[in-house]
Protein backbone atom coordinates (compact mmCIF):
# COMPACT_ATOMS: atom_id res chain seq x y z
CA UNK A 1 0.00 0.00 0.00
CA UNK A 2 2.83 2.36 0.90
CA UNK A 3 4.55 1.66 -2.43
CA UNK A 4 1.33 2.34 -4.27
CA UNK A 5 0.89 5.66 -2.49
CA UNK A 6 4.53 6.61 -3.06
CA UNK A 7 4.36 5.83 -6.78
CA UNK A 8 1.15 7.75 -7.23
CA UNK A 9 2.63 10.71 -5.34
CA UNK A 10 5.70 10.71 -7.56
CA UNK A 11 3.54 10.47 -10.66
CA UNK A 12 1.36 13.30 -9.41
CA UNK A 13 4.39 15.48 -8.79
CA UNK A 14 6.41 14.77 -11.89
CA UNK A 15 3.51 13.97 -14.27
CA UNK A 16 5.77 11.71 -16.25
CA UNK A 17 3.96 8.61 -17.46
CA UNK A 18 0.26 9.31 -17.91
CA UNK A 19 0.51 12.60 -19.83
CA UNK A 20 3.17 11.05 -22.07
CA UNK A 21 0.93 8.04 -22.72
CA UNK A 22 -2.07 10.27 -23.48
CA UNK A 23 -0.06 12.46 -25.81
CA UNK A 24 1.23 9.35 -27.51
CA UNK A 25 -2.28 7.99 -28.16
CA UNK A 26 -3.42 11.25 -29.76
CA UNK A 27 -0.33 11.23 -31.96
CA UNK A 28 -1.05 7.67 -33.02
CA UNK A 29 -4.65 8.62 -33.90
CA UNK A 30 -3.26 11.34 -36.15
CA UNK A 31 -0.88 8.83 -37.70
CA UNK A 32 -3.74 6.41 -38.33
CA UNK A 33 -5.83 9.18 -39.85
CA UNK A 34 -3.14 9.92 -42.42
CA UNK A 35 -1.90 6.36 -42.73
CA UNK A 36 -5.37 4.99 -43.48
CA UNK A 37 -6.50 8.21 -45.16
CA UNK A 38 -9.86 7.98 -43.42
CA UNK A 39 -11.76 10.68 -41.55
CA UNK A 40 -13.90 8.30 -39.54
CA UNK A 41 -13.76 4.65 -38.68
CA UNK A 42 -16.29 2.10 -37.57
CA UNK A 43 -16.61 -1.58 -36.74
CA UNK A 44 -13.51 -3.76 -36.99
CA UNK A 45 -11.19 -1.01 -38.13
CA UNK A 46 -12.22 1.32 -35.32
CA UNK A 47 -11.84 -1.30 -32.63
CA UNK A 48 -8.50 -2.42 -34.04
CA UNK A 49 -7.12 1.11 -34.16
CA UNK A 50 -8.33 1.85 -30.64
CA UNK A 51 -6.83 -1.29 -29.12
CA UNK A 52 -3.54 -1.23 -30.97
CA UNK A 53 -3.11 2.39 -29.89
CA UNK A 54 -3.90 1.57 -26.26
CA UNK A 55 -1.48 -1.36 -26.21
CA UNK A 56 1.30 0.73 -27.72
CA UNK A 57 0.66 3.42 -25.12
CA UNK A 58 0.79 0.74 -22.43
CA UNK A 59 4.33 -0.08 -23.56
CA UNK A 60 5.37 3.42 -22.43
CA UNK A 61 3.78 2.93 -19.03
CA UNK A 62 5.35 -0.49 -18.59
CA UNK A 63 8.85 0.65 -19.47
CA UNK A 64 8.53 3.53 -16.98
CA UNK A 65 7.08 1.38 -14.20
CA UNK A 66 10.31 0.82 -12.30
CA UNK A 67 11.93 4.03 -13.54
CA UNK A 68 11.70 5.91 -10.25
CA UNK A 69 13.36 3.10 -8.31
CA UNK A 70 16.07 2.63 -10.86
CA UNK A 71 17.03 6.27 -11.15
CA UNK A 72 17.28 6.79 -7.40
CA UNK A 73 18.75 3.37 -6.68
CA UNK A 74 15.43 2.79 -5.03
CA UNK A 75 15.04 -0.90 -5.83
CA UNK A 76 17.79 -1.69 -3.36
CA UNK A 77 16.18 0.60 -0.81
CA UNK A 78 12.83 -0.95 -1.51
CA UNK A 79 14.18 -4.45 -1.14
CA UNK A 80 16.19 -3.72 1.96
CA UNK A 81 12.96 -2.78 3.63
CA UNK A 82 11.10 -5.99 4.40
CA UNK A 83 8.59 -5.74 1.61
CA UNK A 84 6.79 -8.86 0.58
CA UNK A 85 7.31 -9.57 -3.12
CA UNK A 86 3.62 -10.30 -3.48
CA UNK A 87 2.78 -6.89 -2.07
CA UNK A 88 5.33 -5.30 -4.39
CA UNK A 89 3.82 -7.01 -7.41
CA UNK A 90 0.29 -6.06 -6.41
CA UNK A 91 1.33 -2.45 -5.81
CA UNK A 92 3.09 -2.16 -9.14
CA UNK A 93 0.22 -3.81 -11.00
CA UNK A 94 -2.23 -1.48 -9.23
CA UNK A 95 -0.14 1.55 -10.23
CA UNK A 96 -0.16 0.39 -13.83
CA UNK A 97 -3.90 -0.31 -13.66
CA UNK A 98 -4.58 3.22 -12.43
CA UNK A 99 -2.30 4.70 -15.09
CA UNK A 100 -4.27 2.80 -17.74
CA UNK A 101 -7.61 3.96 -16.36
CA UNK A 102 -6.36 7.55 -16.36
CA UNK A 103 -5.05 7.11 -19.88
CA UNK A 104 -8.34 5.70 -21.12
CA UNK A 105 -10.29 8.56 -19.59
CA UNK A 106 -8.46 10.73 -22.12
CA UNK A 107 -7.80 8.32 -24.96
CA UNK A 108 -11.28 6.86 -25.42
CA UNK A 109 -13.17 10.20 -25.56
CA UNK A 110 -10.44 11.54 -27.86
CA UNK A 111 -10.94 8.53 -30.10
CA UNK A 112 -14.70 9.05 -30.20
CA UNK A 113 -14.24 12.71 -31.11
CA UNK A 114 -11.39 12.34 -33.57
CA UNK A 115 -11.94 9.10 -35.41
CA UNK A 116 -15.09 7.22 -34.50
CA UNK A 117 -17.79 7.51 -37.15
CA UNK A 118 -21.02 6.21 -35.63
CA UNK A 119 -20.42 7.45 -32.10
CA UNK A 120 -20.89 5.34 -29.03
CA UNK A 121 -24.58 4.58 -29.19
CA UNK A 122 -25.42 3.00 -25.88
CA UNK A 123 -22.41 0.69 -25.83
CA UNK A 124 -20.70 2.60 -23.07
CA UNK A 125 -21.29 0.24 -20.10
CA UNK A 126 -20.09 -2.72 -22.14
CA UNK A 127 -17.03 -0.81 -23.31
CA UNK A 128 -16.16 0.14 -19.73
CA UNK A 129 -16.45 -3.51 -18.74
CA UNK A 130 -14.14 -4.61 -21.56
CA UNK A 131 -11.65 -1.87 -20.74
CA UNK A 132 -11.54 -2.87 -17.07
CA UNK A 133 -11.13 -6.55 -17.85
CA UNK A 134 -8.34 -5.79 -20.32
CA UNK A 135 -6.65 -3.41 -17.89
CA UNK A 136 -6.32 -6.14 -15.25
CA UNK A 137 -4.57 -8.43 -17.70
CA UNK A 138 -2.43 -5.58 -19.02
CA UNK A 139 -1.44 -4.60 -15.50
CA UNK A 140 -0.48 -8.15 -14.50
CA UNK A 141 1.52 -8.88 -17.66
CA UNK A 142 2.97 -5.37 -17.65
CA UNK A 143 4.25 -5.57 -14.08
CA UNK A 144 5.79 -8.97 -14.78
CA UNK A 145 7.48 -7.83 -18.01
CA UNK A 146 8.68 -4.65 -16.39
CA UNK A 147 10.29 -6.60 -13.55
CA UNK A 148 11.81 -9.11 -15.98
CA UNK A 149 13.34 -6.35 -18.07
CA UNK A 150 14.41 -4.21 -15.14
CA UNK A 151 17.75 -5.94 -14.62
CA UNK A 152 18.75 -6.23 -18.25
CA UNK A 153 20.89 -3.67 -19.94
CA UNK A 154 18.66 -3.57 -23.01
CA UNK A 155 15.45 -2.57 -21.26
CA UNK A 156 13.91 -0.34 -23.92
CA UNK A 157 14.41 -3.21 -26.37
CA UNK A 158 13.10 -6.03 -24.20
CA UNK A 159 9.90 -4.39 -22.93
CA UNK A 160 8.07 -3.93 -26.26
CA UNK A 161 9.45 -7.16 -27.73
CA UNK A 162 8.28 -9.13 -24.72
CA UNK A 163 5.07 -7.30 -23.91
CA UNK A 164 3.43 -7.08 -27.32
CA UNK A 165 3.42 -10.79 -28.23
CA UNK A 166 2.20 -11.61 -24.72
CA UNK A 167 -0.71 -9.25 -25.31
CA UNK A 168 -1.83 -10.78 -28.60
CA UNK A 169 -4.55 -12.94 -26.98
CA UNK A 170 -5.73 -9.91 -25.03
CA UNK A 171 -5.83 -7.83 -28.20
CA UNK A 172 -7.83 -10.51 -30.01
CA UNK A 173 -10.38 -10.76 -27.22
CA UNK A 174 -10.69 -7.03 -26.51
CA UNK A 175 -10.85 -5.98 -30.14
CA UNK A 176 -13.39 -8.68 -31.01
CA UNK A 177 -15.54 -7.75 -28.04
CA UNK A 178 -15.39 -4.03 -28.81
CA UNK A 179 -16.00 -4.34 -32.53
CA UNK A 180 -19.83 -4.82 -32.42
CA UNK A 181 -20.14 -1.80 -30.12
CA UNK A 182 -18.55 0.49 -32.69
CA UNK A 183 -20.66 -0.52 -35.66
CA UNK A 184 -23.16 1.77 -37.31
CA UNK A 185 -25.94 -0.27 -35.79
CA UNK A 186 -24.65 -1.21 -32.42
CA UNK A 187 -25.24 -4.83 -31.56
CA UNK A 188 -23.44 -6.81 -28.94
CA UNK A 189 -22.80 -10.42 -29.76
CA UNK A 190 -20.40 -12.86 -28.17
CA UNK A 191 -19.59 -10.27 -25.55
CA UNK A 192 -19.95 -12.81 -22.77
CA UNK A 193 -17.59 -15.27 -24.44
CA UNK A 194 -14.84 -12.72 -24.91
CA UNK A 195 -15.27 -11.32 -21.43
CA UNK A 196 -14.98 -14.84 -20.06
CA UNK A 197 -11.81 -15.31 -22.07
CA UNK A 198 -10.41 -12.01 -20.78
CA UNK A 199 -11.23 -13.08 -17.23
CA UNK A 200 -9.36 -16.33 -17.82
CA UNK A 201 -6.38 -14.47 -19.26
CA UNK A 202 -6.37 -12.08 -16.29
CA UNK A 203 -6.58 -14.91 -13.77
CA UNK A 204 -3.83 -16.91 -15.46
CA UNK A 205 -1.33 -14.08 -15.60
CA UNK A 206 -2.11 -12.72 -12.15
CA UNK A 207 -1.48 -16.20 -10.75
CA UNK A 208 1.66 -16.84 -12.83
CA UNK A 209 3.06 -13.42 -11.90
CA UNK A 210 2.35 -13.96 -8.22
CA UNK A 211 4.03 -17.35 -8.38
CA UNK A 212 7.22 -16.18 -10.06
CA UNK A 213 7.58 -12.66 -8.70
CA UNK A 214 9.49 -13.97 -5.67
CA UNK A 215 12.39 -14.81 -7.95
CA UNK A 216 12.66 -11.37 -9.50
CA UNK A 217 14.23 -8.17 -8.27
CA UNK A 218 16.15 -9.62 -5.34
CA UNK A 219 19.83 -9.52 -4.81
CA UNK B 1 26.92 -36.05 -17.25
CA UNK B 2 24.28 -34.99 -19.76
CA UNK B 3 25.12 -37.67 -22.28
CA UNK B 4 23.85 -40.66 -20.29
CA UNK B 5 22.04 -43.10 -22.53
CA UNK B 6 22.94 -41.10 -25.59
CA UNK B 7 23.92 -44.03 -27.77
CA UNK B 8 20.69 -46.08 -27.68
CA UNK B 9 18.73 -42.86 -27.99
CA UNK B 10 20.61 -41.79 -31.09
CA UNK B 11 20.25 -45.21 -32.66
CA UNK B 12 16.52 -45.23 -31.95
CA UNK B 13 16.17 -41.73 -33.37
CA UNK B 14 17.93 -42.70 -36.61
CA UNK B 15 15.95 -45.93 -36.90
CA UNK B 16 12.61 -44.23 -36.34
CA UNK B 17 13.45 -41.37 -38.70
CA UNK B 18 14.33 -43.79 -41.48
CA UNK B 19 11.19 -45.83 -40.76
CA UNK B 20 9.13 -42.63 -40.79
CA UNK B 21 10.51 -41.50 -44.14
CA UNK B 22 9.91 -44.95 -45.58
CA UNK B 23 6.34 -45.04 -44.33
CA UNK B 24 5.55 -41.54 -45.57
CA UNK B 25 6.60 -42.27 -49.13
CA UNK B 26 5.91 -45.99 -49.54
CA UNK B 27 3.20 -46.93 -47.07
CA UNK B 28 0.83 -44.02 -46.46
CA UNK B 29 -1.73 -43.55 -49.25
CA UNK B 30 -2.17 -40.23 -51.02
CA UNK B 31 -4.78 -38.04 -49.41
CA UNK B 32 -8.12 -38.18 -51.21
CA UNK B 33 -8.59 -34.45 -50.96
CA UNK B 34 -5.13 -32.95 -51.17
CA UNK B 35 -3.25 -35.66 -53.04
CA UNK B 36 0.52 -35.94 -52.83
CA UNK B 37 0.89 -32.49 -51.31
CA UNK B 38 -0.51 -33.82 -48.05
CA UNK B 39 2.85 -35.54 -47.42
CA UNK B 40 4.09 -32.21 -46.06
CA UNK B 41 1.77 -32.86 -43.14
CA UNK B 42 4.05 -35.66 -41.91
CA UNK B 43 7.03 -33.37 -41.45
CA UNK B 44 5.28 -30.09 -40.65
CA UNK B 45 2.86 -31.17 -37.92
CA UNK B 46 5.24 -33.37 -35.88
CA UNK B 47 7.79 -30.55 -35.95
CA UNK B 48 5.16 -28.11 -34.67
CA UNK B 49 3.93 -30.45 -31.94
CA UNK B 50 7.46 -31.28 -30.79
CA UNK B 51 8.50 -27.61 -30.84
CA UNK B 52 5.52 -26.60 -28.71
CA UNK B 53 6.18 -29.56 -26.42
CA UNK B 54 9.77 -28.36 -26.14
CA UNK B 55 8.64 -24.87 -25.17
CA UNK B 56 6.33 -26.20 -22.49
CA UNK B 57 9.00 -28.66 -21.30
CA UNK B 58 11.37 -25.70 -21.04
CA UNK B 59 8.85 -24.03 -18.75
CA UNK B 60 8.56 -27.14 -16.57
CA UNK B 61 12.35 -27.43 -16.30
CA UNK B 62 12.43 -23.75 -15.35
CA UNK B 63 9.96 -24.44 -12.53
CA UNK B 64 12.29 -27.21 -11.40
CA UNK B 65 15.22 -24.80 -11.48
CA UNK B 66 13.45 -22.23 -9.32
CA UNK B 67 12.21 -24.91 -6.93
CA UNK B 68 15.53 -26.64 -6.39
CA UNK B 69 17.98 -23.84 -7.17
CA UNK B 70 19.91 -26.35 -9.27
CA UNK B 71 21.41 -24.41 -12.17
CA UNK B 72 21.66 -27.49 -14.39
CA UNK B 73 17.87 -27.28 -14.81
CA UNK B 74 18.25 -23.79 -16.17
CA UNK B 75 20.70 -25.09 -18.74
CA UNK B 76 18.25 -27.85 -19.65
CA UNK B 77 15.43 -25.35 -20.01
CA UNK B 78 17.57 -23.01 -22.11
CA UNK B 79 18.63 -25.79 -24.46
CA UNK B 80 15.05 -27.07 -24.79
CA UNK B 81 13.89 -23.61 -25.83
CA UNK B 82 16.88 -23.23 -28.13
CA UNK B 83 16.13 -26.49 -29.94
CA UNK B 84 12.43 -25.60 -30.17
CA UNK B 85 13.28 -22.28 -31.78
CA UNK B 86 15.36 -24.10 -34.39
CA UNK B 87 12.44 -26.47 -35.06
CA UNK B 88 10.16 -23.43 -35.12
CA UNK B 89 12.03 -22.01 -38.10
CA UNK B 90 11.37 -25.30 -39.87
CA UNK B 91 7.69 -25.24 -38.88
CA UNK B 92 7.16 -21.75 -40.27
CA UNK B 93 8.98 -22.47 -43.53
CA UNK B 94 7.27 -25.81 -44.16
CA UNK B 95 3.96 -24.24 -43.17
CA UNK B 96 4.45 -21.51 -45.73
CA UNK B 97 5.32 -24.08 -48.39
CA UNK B 98 2.21 -26.07 -47.55
CA UNK B 99 0.05 -22.96 -47.68
CA UNK B 100 1.51 -22.00 -51.05
CA UNK B 101 0.96 -25.47 -52.43
CA UNK B 102 -2.62 -25.94 -51.30
CA UNK B 103 -4.00 -22.39 -51.20
CA UNK B 104 -1.69 -20.55 -53.57
CA UNK B 105 -0.42 -18.07 -50.97
CA UNK B 106 2.75 -18.21 -48.92
CA UNK B 107 0.91 -17.10 -45.83
CA UNK B 108 -2.75 -17.49 -44.82
CA UNK B 109 -3.99 -15.65 -41.78
CA UNK B 110 -7.03 -17.85 -41.33
CA UNK B 111 -4.99 -20.93 -40.48
CA UNK B 112 -5.21 -20.54 -36.70
CA UNK B 113 -2.54 -23.05 -35.75
CA UNK B 114 0.09 -21.47 -37.99
CA UNK B 115 -0.78 -17.94 -36.84
CA UNK B 116 -0.65 -18.93 -33.16
CA UNK B 117 2.64 -20.61 -33.80
CA UNK B 118 4.05 -17.42 -35.29
CA UNK B 119 3.06 -15.43 -32.19
CA UNK B 120 4.58 -18.03 -29.87
CA UNK B 121 7.72 -18.12 -32.01
CA UNK B 122 8.06 -14.33 -31.89
CA UNK B 123 7.70 -14.36 -28.12
CA UNK B 124 10.32 -17.07 -27.62
CA UNK B 125 12.77 -15.27 -29.90
CA UNK B 126 12.96 -12.62 -27.16
CA UNK B 127 14.43 -15.28 -24.85
CA UNK B 128 17.88 -14.71 -26.35
CA UNK B 129 18.13 -10.92 -25.95
CA UNK B 130 16.66 -11.23 -22.46
CA UNK B 131 19.05 -13.97 -21.40
CA UNK B 132 22.17 -12.43 -22.83
CA UNK B 133 21.53 -8.90 -21.65
CA UNK B 134 21.84 -10.06 -18.03
CA UNK B 135 25.45 -10.48 -17.06
CA UNK B 136 25.37 -11.96 -13.60
CA UNK B 137 25.10 -15.73 -14.27
CA UNK B 138 22.95 -16.53 -11.27
CA UNK B 139 20.48 -13.77 -12.06
CA UNK B 140 20.57 -14.70 -15.74
CA UNK B 141 19.43 -18.20 -14.88
CA UNK B 142 16.71 -16.94 -12.56
CA UNK B 143 15.25 -14.37 -14.96
CA UNK B 144 15.42 -16.76 -17.89
CA UNK B 145 13.50 -19.31 -15.86
CA UNK B 146 10.82 -16.78 -15.00
CA UNK B 147 10.51 -15.96 -18.69
CA UNK B 148 10.31 -19.65 -19.59
CA UNK B 149 7.48 -20.19 -17.09
CA UNK B 150 5.45 -17.16 -18.15
CA UNK B 151 5.89 -17.99 -21.83
CA UNK B 152 5.03 -21.63 -21.18
CA UNK B 153 1.74 -20.51 -19.63
CA UNK B 154 1.22 -18.22 -22.60
CA UNK B 155 1.33 -21.04 -25.19
CA UNK B 156 -2.07 -22.64 -24.47
CA UNK B 157 -3.95 -19.38 -23.90
CA UNK B 158 -2.62 -17.96 -27.13
CA UNK B 159 -3.84 -20.99 -29.06
CA UNK B 160 -7.25 -20.70 -27.43
CA UNK B 161 -7.56 -17.04 -28.37
CA UNK B 162 -6.55 -17.44 -31.99
CA UNK B 163 -8.76 -20.50 -32.38
CA UNK B 164 -11.71 -18.62 -30.86
CA UNK B 165 -11.21 -15.66 -33.18
CA UNK B 166 -11.10 -17.90 -36.23
CA UNK B 167 -14.02 -20.13 -35.31
CA UNK B 168 -16.22 -17.09 -34.84
CA UNK B 169 -15.49 -15.76 -38.30
CA UNK B 170 -15.66 -18.99 -40.25
CA UNK B 171 -16.25 -22.26 -38.44
CA UNK B 172 -14.23 -25.08 -39.95
CA UNK B 173 -13.70 -28.72 -39.36
CA UNK B 174 -10.34 -29.83 -38.13
CA UNK B 175 -9.94 -32.62 -40.65
CA UNK B 176 -6.85 -30.93 -42.07
CA UNK B 177 -4.54 -31.37 -39.11
CA UNK B 178 -5.51 -34.39 -37.12
CA UNK B 179 -9.10 -35.30 -36.49
CA UNK B 180 -10.28 -38.30 -38.44
CA UNK B 181 -7.38 -39.71 -40.37
CA UNK B 182 -7.62 -43.14 -41.98
CA UNK B 183 -5.87 -45.83 -39.94
CA UNK B 184 -2.75 -46.20 -42.08
CA UNK B 185 -2.24 -42.45 -42.30
CA UNK B 186 -2.68 -42.15 -38.56
CA UNK B 187 -0.08 -44.88 -37.98
CA UNK B 188 2.38 -43.12 -40.29
CA UNK B 189 1.76 -39.85 -38.52
CA UNK B 190 2.36 -41.42 -35.11
CA UNK B 191 5.63 -42.96 -36.28
CA UNK B 192 6.67 -39.54 -37.62
CA UNK B 193 5.78 -37.96 -34.28
CA UNK B 194 7.80 -40.53 -32.34
CA UNK B 195 10.73 -40.08 -34.73
CA UNK B 196 10.63 -36.31 -34.35
CA UNK B 197 10.44 -36.57 -30.56
CA UNK B 198 13.39 -38.95 -30.42
CA UNK B 199 15.35 -36.71 -32.75
CA UNK B 200 14.55 -33.71 -30.59
CA UNK B 201 15.62 -35.43 -27.37
CA UNK B 202 18.81 -36.70 -29.02
CA UNK B 203 19.78 -33.28 -30.31
CA UNK B 204 18.80 -31.72 -26.99
CA UNK B 205 21.21 -34.05 -25.21
CA UNK B 206 23.90 -33.37 -27.79
CA UNK B 207 23.52 -29.63 -27.38
CA UNK B 208 23.47 -29.95 -23.58
CA UNK B 209 26.66 -31.99 -23.64
CA UNK B 210 28.34 -29.51 -25.92
CA UNK B 211 27.26 -26.46 -23.89
CA UNK B 212 28.28 -28.16 -20.66
CA UNK B 213 31.63 -29.13 -22.18
CA UNK B 214 32.44 -25.56 -23.15
CA UNK B 215 31.35 -24.35 -19.71
CA UNK B 216 33.62 -26.87 -18.02
CA UNK B 217 36.42 -25.92 -20.37
CA UNK B 218 36.01 -22.28 -19.43
CA UNK B 219 36.14 -23.19 -15.75
CA UNK B 220 39.25 -25.32 -16.26
CA UNK B 221 40.96 -22.49 -18.10
CA UNK B 222 40.14 -20.08 -15.30
CA UNK B 223 41.48 -22.50 -12.71
CA UNK B 224 44.70 -23.00 -14.63
CA UNK B 225 45.19 -19.28 -15.07
CA UNK B 226 44.54 -18.73 -11.37
CA UNK B 227 47.06 -21.36 -10.33
CA UNK B 228 49.62 -20.14 -12.86
CA UNK B 229 49.45 -16.52 -11.80
CA UNK C 1 -9.65 -27.52 -53.73
CA UNK C 2 -8.40 -29.68 -56.57
CA UNK C 3 -5.23 -31.63 -55.87
CA UNK C 4 -2.24 -30.41 -57.78
CA UNK C 5 -0.80 -32.71 -60.43
CA UNK C 6 1.92 -34.94 -59.07
CA UNK C 7 4.91 -33.20 -60.65
CA UNK C 8 3.70 -29.82 -59.41
CA UNK C 9 2.99 -31.16 -55.92
CA UNK C 10 6.26 -33.06 -55.87
CA UNK C 11 8.24 -29.84 -55.99
CA UNK C 12 6.56 -28.50 -52.88
CA UNK C 13 6.82 -31.76 -50.97
CA UNK C 14 10.48 -32.03 -51.90
CA UNK C 15 11.02 -28.43 -50.79
CA UNK C 16 9.41 -29.09 -47.40
CA UNK C 17 11.53 -32.17 -46.74
CA UNK C 18 14.62 -30.35 -47.98
CA UNK C 19 13.95 -27.61 -45.44
CA UNK C 20 13.95 -30.24 -42.72
CA UNK C 21 17.12 -31.82 -44.08
CA UNK C 22 18.81 -28.44 -44.46
CA UNK C 23 18.03 -27.52 -40.88
CA UNK C 24 19.54 -30.78 -39.71
CA UNK C 25 22.66 -30.34 -41.82
CA UNK C 26 23.14 -26.72 -40.76
CA UNK C 27 22.77 -27.83 -37.16
CA UNK C 28 25.36 -30.57 -37.61
CA UNK C 29 27.70 -28.09 -39.27
CA UNK C 30 27.37 -25.65 -36.39
CA UNK C 31 27.91 -28.45 -33.89
CA UNK C 32 30.97 -29.48 -35.87
CA UNK C 33 32.36 -25.97 -35.57
CA UNK C 34 31.68 -25.97 -31.85
CA UNK C 35 33.40 -29.31 -31.36
CA UNK C 36 36.36 -28.05 -33.36
CA UNK C 37 36.62 -25.01 -31.08
CA UNK C 38 36.41 -27.15 -27.94
CA UNK C 39 39.09 -29.44 -29.35
CA UNK C 40 41.37 -26.50 -30.15
CA UNK C 41 40.93 -25.01 -26.69
CA UNK C 42 41.64 -28.33 -25.00
CA UNK C 43 44.79 -28.56 -27.10
CA UNK C 44 45.86 -25.10 -25.96
CA UNK C 45 45.22 -25.93 -22.33
CA UNK C 46 47.11 -29.20 -22.64
CA UNK C 47 50.05 -27.35 -24.15
CA UNK C 48 50.05 -24.86 -21.28
CA UNK C 49 49.92 -27.64 -18.69
CA UNK C 50 52.74 -29.52 -20.35
CA UNK C 51 54.84 -26.39 -20.57
CA UNK C 52 54.41 -25.60 -16.89
CA UNK C 53 55.20 -29.25 -16.02
CA UNK C 54 58.53 -29.10 -17.82
CA UNK C 55 59.30 -26.05 -15.72
CA UNK C 56 58.37 -27.52 -12.37
CA UNK C 57 60.64 -30.63 -12.01
CA UNK C 58 63.73 -28.56 -12.89
CA UNK C 59 63.24 -26.14 -10.02
CA UNK C 60 64.22 -27.49 -6.62
CA UNK C 61 62.23 -26.34 -3.64
CA UNK C 62 61.88 -22.59 -3.17
CA UNK C 63 59.32 -21.43 -5.69
CA UNK C 64 60.51 -17.94 -6.52
CA UNK C 65 57.89 -15.81 -8.25
CA UNK C 66 59.99 -15.92 -11.41
CA UNK C 67 60.04 -19.68 -11.79
CA UNK C 68 56.43 -20.14 -10.81
CA UNK C 69 55.37 -17.95 -13.71
CA UNK C 70 54.27 -20.17 -16.52
CA UNK C 71 55.73 -17.87 -19.15
CA UNK C 72 59.24 -18.19 -17.73
CA UNK C 73 61.24 -20.29 -20.16
CA UNK C 74 62.90 -23.55 -18.95
CA UNK C 75 66.31 -22.22 -20.06
CA UNK C 76 66.29 -19.40 -17.54
CA UNK C 77 65.14 -21.54 -14.63
CA UNK C 78 67.77 -24.19 -15.22
CA UNK C 79 70.65 -21.76 -15.23
CA UNK C 80 69.16 -19.66 -12.43
CA UNK C 81 68.28 -22.48 -10.02
CA UNK C 82 70.80 -24.58 -8.08
CA UNK C 83 70.14 -27.67 -10.21
CA UNK C 84 70.72 -31.31 -9.25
Amino acid sequence: MAILRKDLAIEWRTKESVPAMALFTITVYVLFHFGLDRDSLDGELASGVLWVTLLLAAVIGVSRLFAAEREQGGIDGLLLAPVDRTALFLAKAAVLFLYLVALELVAVPAFVVLLLGPGLTGGLPELVLILLAANIGLAAVGALVSALASETNARELIVPLLLLPMLVPLLIAAASATEPLLRQTAASEDLGRWLAFLAGYDALFVLVSLAVFDYLLDD
Amino acid sequence: MYSKGFKPLAIAAVAFTLLAFGMVFFFAPNDADQGFIQKIFYVHVPMAIVALGGFVAGGIMAIKHLRTGDRSWDLRSYVAIHMSIILGVGVLITGAIWAKASWGHWWVWDEPVLVSFLVVFLLYCVYYPLRFSIEDPERQARYSSVFAIAAGAFVPINFTAVRMAESLIHPRVLSQTGGNLPADMRLTFLVCLVAMTLLFVTLWKLELTSKHASMQLKRLRRRLEASAA
Amino acid sequence: MPALPLDEAGKYVAAAYLVFLALLIIYVAIMGMKVARIEREIGELLEEVERSETVKPSQDGEPSPQTARQDASPEVTRTGGPGP
